[in-house]
Order: C-alpha cells, then sequence, then structure tokens
C-alpha cells in the first residue's frame, strides 16, 4: 500500500522519468503524520520566545518596562527593543531599487516609535509557551499617539505625518521605465484612450504553517543551528550574519519541513534575528512560534498599490501605447524585497501585446501598516491585472470581442524570440495555440450565445466571461540582470550529485522546497540524465550544513534554475563516468554508447559497464584514469541565461445575482503553457493552488484597516480564505512550447495561476454586468460591491 | 492541575494538566504526538482535526480536560501495521497535498465524512470539508481523493 | 494563542452546577461544548476566573415530545439535532438553521443551548429559536423559570441569564404542517451570516396564512420581522410576498463591518425574506 513508485497519468516518453506524472516521494511522511514542521523540535532546557506588540499605528514608546514580567511564574528573561539595540543590527533591504531610495532603519524590535499595529515593543523568554504568553500581559508600556499614515496618496501630501520623520518624506522612491517611443507623442495619434484606475487591495498569504524558528546555541563554540519555517534559507545565513555579527561560518541553517510560504516566509524577520540574539545571550535554546491572529500583524502582506493605467489605440483596436502609474505601499519599513516588488511587475504591463511606446512610473508610499513584500506572483499578477482589465475596457470601447482585441495586438508566434517593448526577450510562445485550445474547452461561443439571451430577458442572474491571456516572467534570474535591478545578490542555483559506493545517488539542491515537490521533479531530472531508478535517488536540501550552496525558493525559480543545475551536474557526472568507462572497457570515449545507465562499446555491445559499476570503481579507485579524481560527483552552479516565459488562456464564466450581488464561478477553464512538462500532476496541483489563490483576490480575500490603522480582518475567522465549496473545479489543460533559455525546455508554474485567474474572474464579474452600466468593481468583488455597482449604474442611466 | 486519563492512537495516559490546556497541546507538547498541527487561533483552519469519542473536533477547541476519560486518534493513529488507509493511500494517488500542513486535519474530517456518508458525491465532499483550510491544493485533488478513497472502500467491502 | 489560567469545576449533577455557578458569581463562564467560549479564551478576550464545564451533567442532553411541544437539551449537540427524527419531523427550521453553524467538527462539539446562551445575533440558531416561538427553560438557585425567546435575547452576547442560571433545555411548539426555509448569506462557506432570514409559513388555501421571520445579524439581538409577518398574512402569490417582504427592515438596525454596511444588510433582509418565505410556502 505505501509502494511510492507508481505513477498517475500517461507517461508522455515511455520508458523515461521526465513527463511521468510520478506520485511524490513527499508524501509519505506528510499523510502519516510523521512530519518534521520547526514547531515540532523539541531539545532539552527550550525555553519560548513571545512578542509583545504594538496595539496602535503609530506612537512614540515612552516607556518599556519589561522588569514586572520577570516576576512572573518561569520567566526567564525578557528584554525591551533597546536592551536588544546593542547586538542587533537593522534588519536587511536587500532590493533598494534606486540610488536615492529612503531606506528607513528597521530595528527587530521598536526601540523609540512604533509604526504599524504588530510592530514588536519587548519579547519575553519562559519555560513554556503558556507562561510566555502570561508574561506579555505584565510588560509595562507607555505610547504617546502620533497620526497613523493610511492613505497612499495623502501620504504623498506636502504636511502630511510622516511614518519616519528623521527621513523628511513618506516617499521612499520613484522608479521610471520609459521605453520605445514617447508616450504623450504617441497618444496624439491614436484614435482611442481609455483610462482606468485599478486598486489592488492587501492581502495575507496565509501559509498554512504559522512562521516559528528554534534557535539551538553549542556555547562554548560560538556556533548556532537555526531552524526556520522560511523559504530562504541560504538567504537567511547570510543576512542573520549580518544582522547579528555572528560569523556566517558559525552559523547553520536548516529549513524542516516547511508548510507553505507564497512568498510571505521569503524574509528575514525580526523573529528570527531575535531568537539567535537570545540563544546567544542566555546560552539557551529557544522556540518562537507565531499565532495565526500574531502572524496577520507580524508577517509581511502582500500587493497593496494604486494603478493608474492608460492605453492609446487605433480604432481599428492596435495598441499604440500605455502608461502606468503606479502608488506602491511599501507599509512601515523596507523588508527583504519590498520595494523590488511593484519593480518586478514593470516589465509585464505590456504583457503579450506589441505597442510602441511604454511610459511606467512607480512610486513607493510609506505607511504606518504591516510591511508588504513578496506574495504569489510578487509584481506581476498586479500586472497583468491591470493589462488585461483595461484591454477589457478598450474591447468594449472599441466594440470588440475581448478575444479579438487580444488576437490583434498580441505576438505571433512565429515572431519569437522577441524583444518586448519592456526590454525583455521572450524566447518562445504560442499565444494562438493556447487560446484556440481554451475557447473550444471553455464552449466561448455558446456561452456567449447565452449571454445574450440572458441579457435580452433581462435575467436577474447574468451570465458574465472572463478572458486572460497572459505571459509573465519567472526562473529568477540572470544575475546581471539583477544587477541592472540593484538586487543585492544572484540569481544562481547550486547542484551537486553523488553517486554513491553502492550505486544509489544523492542530489544536493540549494532550492528549498515547502510544497513544490523537490524531491520527486529533481529524482526525476536526475534519473533520466544518469540513467538510474527514480527509486534510488535521494535529494538533499534545506540545510546550509548538507547543501552549502543555494538561493533558494521563490519567484517559480526552482524548476528553471534549480533543475537546470541538476540537469547539468547529473551530466558532469555522466562525463566523468564516460572517461572511467573508457579506461575500463579499454575504448575511446567516442565510440561509447551511454543508454539507459549503461555505457557499451559501438559494434561490441557485450563490452558494457553500468554506471553503477563504476560509481564503485571510482570509489575504490583502484583503477581509474591517471590524474583522476577518485569518487563520482559533481557540482554545477547555473546563472540563468533568460528569465522563463511561462504563457497561457484563462476563461472563467460568472452568474452574478444582480439583487443580492453575489457571484458563483460557473466554470473555469486555462491552458497554460509552461514549457516541458516534468511532472504533470506536480504541475497540475501547482496550477490548482495558484488559481485558488488568484480567485481569492478576485471575489474574497483583503487585510482591512480602520481608519486608525488597525486591522480590521484581524483573525482567520475574519479575513475570507476560502474553502473547498467556495471553489470551482478547474479544468486544466496545455499546451507545450519548450523553453529554449534552459536545458530543460522548462519555464516555472508556482506563480501563473495566480497571475492570471484574478483578471480573469473580475472580468467575467464586469462583463456581466456591463449590459447595465457598470465598467468596474474594485477587489475584492464582494456581495455589497457588485449590488453597489450595480444599483449607480441604475441611478446613472435613469 | 488536573487529572486525566486519555487514550490516544491506542495508548492510555495519565496525566496531571492545567486546565486549560489545549488538547492539541496536549497532544503535541505533553505527548510528543507533533503529526497533529496548529494552523489558528479561531477554529477557522481544521489542521489540527482530530477524532474524540468517534467523531471529528479541532482539537485547538477542545481542552485537554474535556478529552478526560475519552479516546482520542490521531493522523498518527491510522495506519496499521505500516499499511495506510484507503484514505492516506488515495491523497498520495490523488496529489491531494503540497506542503502537507492540512493533511492530518483534512484526512481526519474526510474520514469523519466517510464514516457518516459512505459514498458522497463531489458536492457532500466540499460541503464536509468546508472546515479544513489548504493554500497549496485549491481543493480539487483533495475532493479527487476523498471520492476515489469512498469507491476503494466500496470495492473492498 | 493560549487561553488565560482560570479554576475549573466539573460538576455531575444540576445541582452542584448551580452552586458551583452561585459561588463563581460574575466571574464565573458555563463552558458547554466550547466552539464559542474557547476561541474567545485563546484570543484572550475573556477572562473567566472559573469555568464551569456543565458536560458532565446529566439529563441536558437529547429530544423528547411532550404532547404538542419538542423538548431540546440544552447539551444536545448541533450534530445531534441536524440528524434528530423528532427535530427533523416537527422542527425542520431548527435542522435547517443548524446545518448551516460552522462546519461538521464544531458542530460535533457545539451544543443547541450553548449557542443560544452565547447570543451572537450573527448565529444562526437564536433567530430560527425566535421564529419558533421558542421558550428557553432556566434553572437557577430559585428553581427553573420559562423564558420566552422574544424576551430572553437582551442585547449584543446578552440575556436575561443571572450568572446563577443555567440555560437547561429549550422548548419548541412543533410546526408540523408549516413550511419552512433558512435563508443565509455569506461570503464564504465558514463565515458568518451576513444577514440570514429563518422562515416559517401556514399555508391555507393557497394563501399564506400566517408567517414567522427570525432576522440573523440584524441587530444587537436576533430580530422578528413582526411588520413583515403582518404584512404577509393573505399573500396569494410571489408579487403580494415581494411587497410585503419590504417591511422585513422595519425597526431592524442592522450593524457594519466588512461584510457589509447597514444600508445593504437592510436591503438583504428584504431580498432574504421574500426568498424564504416564497421558498418556505412553495410559491418559488
Amino acid at each position: 500500500m505505501t509502494d511510492q513508485s507508481t505513477d498517475r497519468g500517461a507517461g508522455q516518453r515511455a520508458g523515461r522519468e521526465v513527463g511521468r506524472g510520478r506520485l511524490r516521494k513527499e508524501d509519505a511522511r506528510l499523510v502519516t503524520g510523521q512530519t518534521n514542521w520547526t514547531d515540532n523540535i523539541s531539545v532539552t532546557g527550550l525555553l519560548h520566545l513571545a512578542f509583545l506588540r504594538s496595539p496602535m499605528a503609530h506612537a512614540r514608546i515612552e516607556r518599556v518596562d519589561v522588569s514586572p514580567a520577570l516576576e512572573r511564574p518561569g520567566v526567564v528573561a525578557a528584554f525591551s527593543g533597546r536592551d536588544l539595540a546593542g547586538g542587533l543590527g537593522s534588519l536587511p533591504c536587500a532590493w533598494p531599487v534606486t540610488e536615492d531610495i529612503v531606506l528607513p532603519d528597521h530595528p527587530p524590535v521598536a526601540v523609540d516609535e512604533v509604526r504599524h499595529a504588530g510592530d514588536p515593543v519587548a519579547v519575553v523568554v519562559a519555560r513554556d509557551r503558556y507562561a510566555a504568553a502570561d508574561a506579555l500581559e505584565a510588560v509595562e508600556v507607555d505610547y504617546e499617539p502620533l497620526p497613523p499614515v493610511l492613505d497612499l496618496e495623502a501620504a504623498l501630501a506636502e504636511d502630511a505625518p510622516l511614518v519616519h520623520a528623521d527621513k523628511g518624506t513618506n516617499r521612499s522612491y520613484v522608479w521610471p521605465l520609459k521605453t520605445g517611443e514617447d508616450y504623450e507623442t504617441v497618444k496624439r495619434r491614436a484614435d482611442v484612450v481609455v483610462t482606468r484606475r485599478f486598486h489592488q487591495q492587501r492581502l495575507i498569504a496565509n501559509a498554512m504553517e504559522p512562521r516559528a524558528v528554534v534557535v539551538t546555541p553549542l556555547a562554548a563554540s560560538g556556533e548556532y543551528t537555526v531552524y526556520s519555517a522560511t523559504q530562504v534559507p541560504h538567504i537567511l545565513r547570510v543576512m542573520l550574519a549580518t544582522v547579528t555579527g555572528i560569523p556566517e561560518q558559525k552559523l547553520r541553517v536548516v529549513a524542516p519541513d516547511v508548510g507553505g510560504g507564497f512568498g510571505s516566509k521569503l524574509q528575514v524577520y525580526g523573529e528570527e534575528a531575535v531568537a539567535l540574539e537570545v540563544a546567544r545571550r542566555l546560552g539557551r535554546p529557544v522556540k518562537w512560534t507565531e499565532t495565526r491572529s500574531e502572524g496577520y500583524l507580524a508577517t509581511h502582506q502582500g500587493r497593496g498599490m494604486i494603478q493608474d493605467i492608460e492605453v492609446a489605440a487605433t480604432r481599428e483596436g492596435r495598441l499604440l501605447g500605455l502608461k502606468v502609474d503606479l502608488l506602491a505601499d511599501m507599509g512601515a519599513y523596507l523588508m527583504l524585497v519590498t520595494p523590488g516588488i511593484p519593480i518586478l511587475g514593470a516589465f509585464m504591463y505590456p504583457a503579450i501585446y506589441k505597442m510602441d511606446a511604454y511610459d511606467f512610473t512607480c512610486t513607493g508610499v510609506f505607511t504606518t501598516k504591516t510591511p508588504t513584500d513578496a506574495y504569489r506572483g510578487a509584481g506581476r499578477p498586479e500586472a497583468t491585472f491591470a493589462i488585461e482589465r483595461i484591454m477589457d475596457e478598450l474591447a468594449a470601447e472599441l466594440g470588440l470581442d475581448p478575444v479579438e482585441l487580444r488576437r490583434r495586438n498580441w505576438i505571433r508566434h512565429e515572431e519569437f524570440p522577441y524583444d518586448s517593448i519592456a526590454g525583455l526577450t521572450y524566447d518562445s510562445g504560442n499565444y494562438e495555440a493556447a487560446t484556440e485550445k481554451a475557447l473550444a474547452l471553455f464552449g466561448y461561443d455558446d456561452l456567449r450565445a447565452e449571454q445574450q439571451k440572458r441579457n435580452e430577458r433581462g435575467d436577474t442572474v447574468r451570465l458574465g466571461i472572463g478572458v486572460s491571456t497572459y505571459t509573465e516572467m519567472c526562473g529568477l534570474a540572470p544575475s546581471r540582470v539583477l544587477r541592472d535591478l540593484r538586487y543585492a545578490a544572484g540569481g544562481w542555483e547550486a547542484a551537486s550529485i553523488r553517486m554513491l559506493p553502492t550505486g544509489k545517488v544523492e542530489v544536493v539542491t540549494g532550492t528549498s522546497p515547502h510544497g513544490q515537490g523537490h524531491v520527486t521533479s529533481w529524482s526525476q531530472i536526475a534519473a533520466d540524465v544518469l540513467g538510474v531508478p527514480f527509486e534510488d535517488i535521494e535529494v538533499v536540501h534545506g540545510d546550509t550544513r548538507a547543501a552549502p550552496q543555494g538561493m533558494d525558493t521563490y519567484g517559480s525559480r526552482s524548476l528553471v534554475v534549480g533543475g537546470s543545475a541538476v540537469h547539468h551536474a547529473a551530466e558532469k557526472v555522466v562525463e566523468k563516468a564516460r572517461r572511467v568507462a573508457a579506461h575500463l572497457l579499454e575504448a575511446n570515449e567516442n565510440d561509447l554508447d551511454f543508454t539507459d545507465g549503461v555505457f557499451t562499446v559501438k559494434g561490441s555491445p557485450e563490452a558494457r559497464k553500468t554506471i553503477q559499476e563504476i560509481a564503485f570503481e571510482t570509489f575504490t579507485s583502484h583503477d581509474v584514469p591517471d590524474g583522476m579524481e577518485p569518487t563520482l560527483n559533481a557540482d554545477q552552479v547555473t546563472d540563468p541565461e533568460n528569465f522563463s516565459y511561462p504563457h497561457g488562456t484563462h476563461l472563467c464564466a460568472v452568474e452574478v445575482d444582480t439583487e443580492t450581488g453575489q457571484t458563483r464561478i460557473r466554470s473555469y477553464v486555462c491552458v497554460d503553457d509552461v514549457g516541458r512538462v516534468i511532472n504533470p500532476v506536480i504541475v497540475e496541483g501547482q496550477v490548482h493552488g495558484g488559481l485558488a489563490q488568484g480567485i481569492a483576490q478576485a471575489l474574497y480575500e483583503e487585510a482591512v484597516y480602520d481608519d486608525e490603522g488597525n486591522l480590521v480582518t484581524g483573525t482567520m475567522a475574519d479575513y475570507l480564505v476560502p474553502v473547498a465549496g467556495d471553489l470551482p473545479e478547474f479544468v486544466t489543460e496545455r499546451t507545450e512550447t519548450p523553453a529554449t533559455s534552459n536545458p530543460l525546455g522548462v519555464k516555472g508554474v508556482g506563480e501563473s495561476g495566480t497571475i492570471a485567474s484574478t483578471p480573469a474572474v473580475v472580468g467575467a464579474v464586469v462583463d456581466a454586468l456591463r449590459p447595465l452600466g457598470v465598467n468596474d468593481v474594485m477587489m475584492p468583488c464582494t456581495p455589497e460591491r457588485v449590488w453597489r455597482a450595480v444599483r449607480s449604474a441604475k441611478e446613472a442611466s435613469a | 492541575m488536573t487529572r486525566i486519563s486519555v487514550k490516544v492512537d491506542g495508548t492510555a495516559y495519565e496525566d496531571e494538566v492545567e486546565p486549560r490546556l489545549l488538547l492539541v497541546h496536549y497532544l503535541r507538547d505533553r505527548l510528543g504526538l507533533t503529526g497533529t498541527p496548529v494552523g489558528c487561533d479561531t477554529s477557522s483552519c481544521g489542521a489540527c482535526t482530530v477524532d474524540l469519542d468517534g467523531a471529528s473536533v479541532k482539537s485547538c477547541s477542545v481542552l485537554a480536560v474535556q478529552a478526560d476519560g475519552g479516546e482520542v486518534t490521531t493522523v498518527q493513529g491510522l495506519a496499521r501495521d505500516g499499511e495506510w488507509t484507503p484514505l492516506q493511500q488515495a491523497f498520495h494517488e490523488q496529489h491531494a497535498l503540497q506542503c502537507g500542513y492540512c493533511t492530518p486535519g483534512m484526512i481526519m474530517a474526510a474520514r469523519d465524512l466517510l464514516r457518516e456518508n459512505p459514498d458522497p458525491d463531489a458536492d457532500e465532499v466540499r460541503e464536509a470539508l468546508e472546515g479544513n483550510m489548504c493554500r497549496c491544493t485549491g481543493y480539487q485533488n483533495i475532493v479527487r481523493a476523498v471520492l476515489a478513497a469512498a469507491a476503494s472502500e466500496e470495492v473492498t467491502a | 494563542m493560549i487561553p488565560p489560567a482560570f479554576d475549573y469545576a466539573r460538576p455531575t449533577s444540576l445541582d452542584e452546577a448551580l452552586r458551583v455557578l452561585a459561588e463563581g458569581g460574575e466571574d464565573a463562564k458555563v463552558l458547554a461544548g466550547g466552539q464559542s467560549l474557547l476561541p474567545l479564551l485563546r484570543l484572550r478576550l475573556a477572562f473567566p476566573e472559573l469555568v464551569v464545564d456543565v458536560g458532565r451533567v446529566p439529563g441536558l442532553r437529547g429530544v423528547r415530545e411532550e404532547g404538542d411541544t419538542l423538548v431540546i437539551g440544552a447539551m444536545t449537540t448541533h450534530h445531534e439535532v441536524v440528524r434528530d427524527p423528532l427535530v427533523r419531523r416537527h422542527a425542520g427550521l431548527l435542522a435547517a438553521a443548524t446545518r448551516t453553524v460552522a462546519d461538521p467538527a464544531v458542530r460535533h462539539r457545539g451544543t443547541f443551548g450553548g449557542s443560544l446562551a452565547h447570543a451572537d445575533p450573527a448565529a444562526d440558531l437564536p433567530a430560527a429559536v425566535l421564529a419558533m416561538d421558542g421558550e428557553l427553560v432556566v434553572a437557577g438557585p430559585g428553581g427553573r423559570r420559562s423564558v420566552p425567546a422574544r424576551e430572553f435575547f437582551v442585547d449584543y452576547l446578552e440575556t436575561v441569564l443571572e450568572p446563577d442560571e443555567l440555560l437547561v433545555e429549550v422548548r419548541v411548539p412543533k410546526a408540523d404542517g408549516w413550511g419552512f426555509h433558512y435563508e443565509k448569506f455569506q461570503r464564504v462557506a465558514q463565515s458568518y451570516a451576513i444577514v440570514g432570514v429563518a422562515a416559517l409559513v401556514r399555508r391555507d388555501d393557497g394563501r399564506i396564512a400566517e408567517a414567522r421571520i427570525g432576522l440573523v445579524n440584524m441587530g444587537s439581538t436576533p430580530l422578528r420581522a413582526t411588520a413583515a409577518e403582518r404584512a404577509l398574512a393573505g399573500c396569494d402569490g410571489a408579487p403580494a410576498v415581494a411587497r410585503a417582504a419590504r417591511s422585513a427592515t422595519d425597526g431592524t438596525q442592522p450593524p457594519g463591518d466588512t461584510s457589509g454596511s447597514p444600508e445593504y444588510r437592510a436591503h438583504l433582509a428584504q431580498v432574504l425574506t421574500r426568498r424564504a418565505v416564497l421558498a418556505a410556502a412553495g410559491m418559488g
């Protein structure tokens, strides 16, 4: 019953691993509860941390007295921000997007001022989590309230209260990108100009595992092991060394089982730094586990933008130019890649379309809210939403079918590789194929006919159809491009392959999976190149001691960059094995065939050596070619030459009850092109999950703040994560246009569903209501917003 | 402190506990049964779902003292001699998990459904899992898995 | 999060429970199924000094009939209510409303009486019991008293229950021959009703003879839409019902929150009352 070697779905290439729907090696532990979440870790003498957090959005800290907490039973220590300031530096921002960016200090525990509800002001250390929670109530803090800064436009006014008074402004940066012809010149040639303002609400990632960190010190040697529910153990190690001053080689960071991230665990958090500092001061192991409601305040949020977008076009519907002005909510501080998120989007507004002018500006704005940073898609969902929605509006303006308008503007498949106006080189794609397939699966024409009938009848429940022909850039990233974007690290990925004496294989990867199934997919990649059984491969990850180099997992980069590194490392192993085989078989290397793990001499198939035999020969190294290093290993660090550009066509049909405003998704069809597919089962799962999160942004989720800057949707009971009954059955299909920029032909798939689906759903809602005079509904399209949109349209037409 | 005796996954335990101790913390911190995780503080997410005296409960919303004299089954108590239950097998075969954090609760909730309704349709599965959140799968493969497990149980029955 | 510390009592008889509650006074809190209380404790929104667990008090659980009345023990779980044949036969509205409470795991623990005593106007059951013209039987140091549902709910999370009293059972008249429907409008499957309408309708000769409407989340307590009830009497079809349903908002003071403004709730109450009544009357 527990056989893991079975697979599901037809293998596209019989006898090969790549393309097979292998069931995951990861599952056995997870379905039986034999897990290793960070909060599961317990060691002798473990102490528990709890953070006292600001109850208000903005205040001066007049006084913090932790001493009463020390009187509570079981409390070992307590620290204010000032107490910790000596040992801890500012939390890092690795992406200062402009030279003159305003980059404020970010103490892990606030010292003089709190700048968002949930900003920590003190930490207590106790024998168990109950005692720690109790002791928080004893800490005394006096606050002098300061005005909150909540509205992005108001924050930029001359006399606005300041989030960081010492900086003299709430403007963090202005980042422009103007390419092609001058937009204003092009606009004068246009027959039609359509302008819209869209709002990207703040979202909370809600990885099912809350954050957690455990630090175990080896006080005598000054070494520390940090276990963290993180997506980025390698980045965390570098950054914790910087923040704490502990030498990097003394730090080991482990990402044990990690229960989802979606960008929220792509971060270097204050709690991680504080846990390390407390462990250093006390010489005791410590643990901190976030509660869900605490995480809503303390874990970075996503999105948070106002988008002013304008397109200029001819009356035939040819795009001439695109202008985008963004106000991006940074929140209170710049965290690891906060300022860079909207910049990732900057390149994606032109999407799959050809045009003559592109004019983009992003202004980063500080507010007294929880900082924003990466959330699934990170900048690209926002861009895709805005362009796809305004394409709908342009189509409506011109009286064109929205699919037809897209067809008239997209890059034709024979035009690849294509240099986009934003300066990217799209290596491959076939928008026609994906769209045709999607339209057929969806029954587009029939649904349009039904829609027309219902509109003519004046039905209370209207049918709407939404279209999203998206592309995105992922597989982050070519290191040189990152340099040009002022990102402080590279975009390479590392892999090592060790053939063990018994012929089994260890693949070491620098990626850090937290649900993506790398162990399974990497096994498939290595199995094909090495010609060894899938079952003989183990994948090692998420521990800087076992997998010392890596850039971790985010931005749909792992397969594109990390998978390619595994592929190359395996090729290196085969090449080394080939030299040994040639030596042992007394043949010329060029005369050897290598198939399914066996070297044979051309013309004399009885002369053969398996790669497992060679692994043993190199282990003993009794008889290897002169000058060859013993053992059969290889290391590879791969820096991608380009991003990868998944694309696809998503179609959504909704029924909107115009009386109550309730939206129900009737059908959802997507055809994604993520290049060559390593494991179709895993790819399908990634698409499903991505769709759910994109739909959730369209219809359900929003981090709502009140006028004082308190998070109103402060618990999981208030913030509406959809459950099974809230989501439809998806129809997911693929086309397969291989990427040309990596040896596997793969593109990323982790974010495409989220990027594509939001505009498809909102577009469908607006499409349903357009005959009533509605041309936009703000996200999330709550029943009340829909109802109000219908009502104001009725009033306007009356 | 209150004395409780509870049977968990077939083993009898007796302990002195604080009345406020949540059942899930009793399982995790006292008994070391860390297969049941905690995902929220409002009984919304269902990650901590276990079986108490024959019915699914959210173990973050039950006090350990309320389970006194009772019998608890967690995800760790399902497999017998390494043999997975049809639900565990189906979750694996239908790729009904990614990060796996919600999986114990999903399996325990689905188990409760199949006990009451051995032959549910997809809508009934979706309704029965309304107290369990998953952020990775979009639920589609979870629904498939529960239906597949129901079908396989029928065949073996 | 973690509940604050409290003392704990687990009485094994009603008398003992009442004695313990009397001793605990204002600082005691009754623990029935715990599905409302435990989240409050975990978020540290409640700090009782004493928690009285009535889970082992005998005689508070189960459904029985007494003539024309159905008697539901306060400790009967939602799960039991939904499946109870007597409830289904004689009080289908209660089964329909209870089916929508939270999720199966919560329904296994949460109790009928607990939900009523918690008195959340956004909860499903108080309005349904109100529509059923239920009576709540309360035990206290001086014996038992019976409180009509219309008088039981005083304000947001507040009832006529004194600190030394315990809700022991709920008596609802059998609604044989009445049509019923519970219309719950919510944003996601797990959330509270933005507005809910519990409707009972008795038809006579193709017309609505009598209607009883309970409103969820339209004020600080569950409410009866009495004006709409009056207007519905005599309605003979959908247009008349629609007109009558407009008075569903008379006398309501709906709250505003992230799920809906007062104005939107008022609109919903009218639409949902119409739909619920039509469904209950089989006039759909």
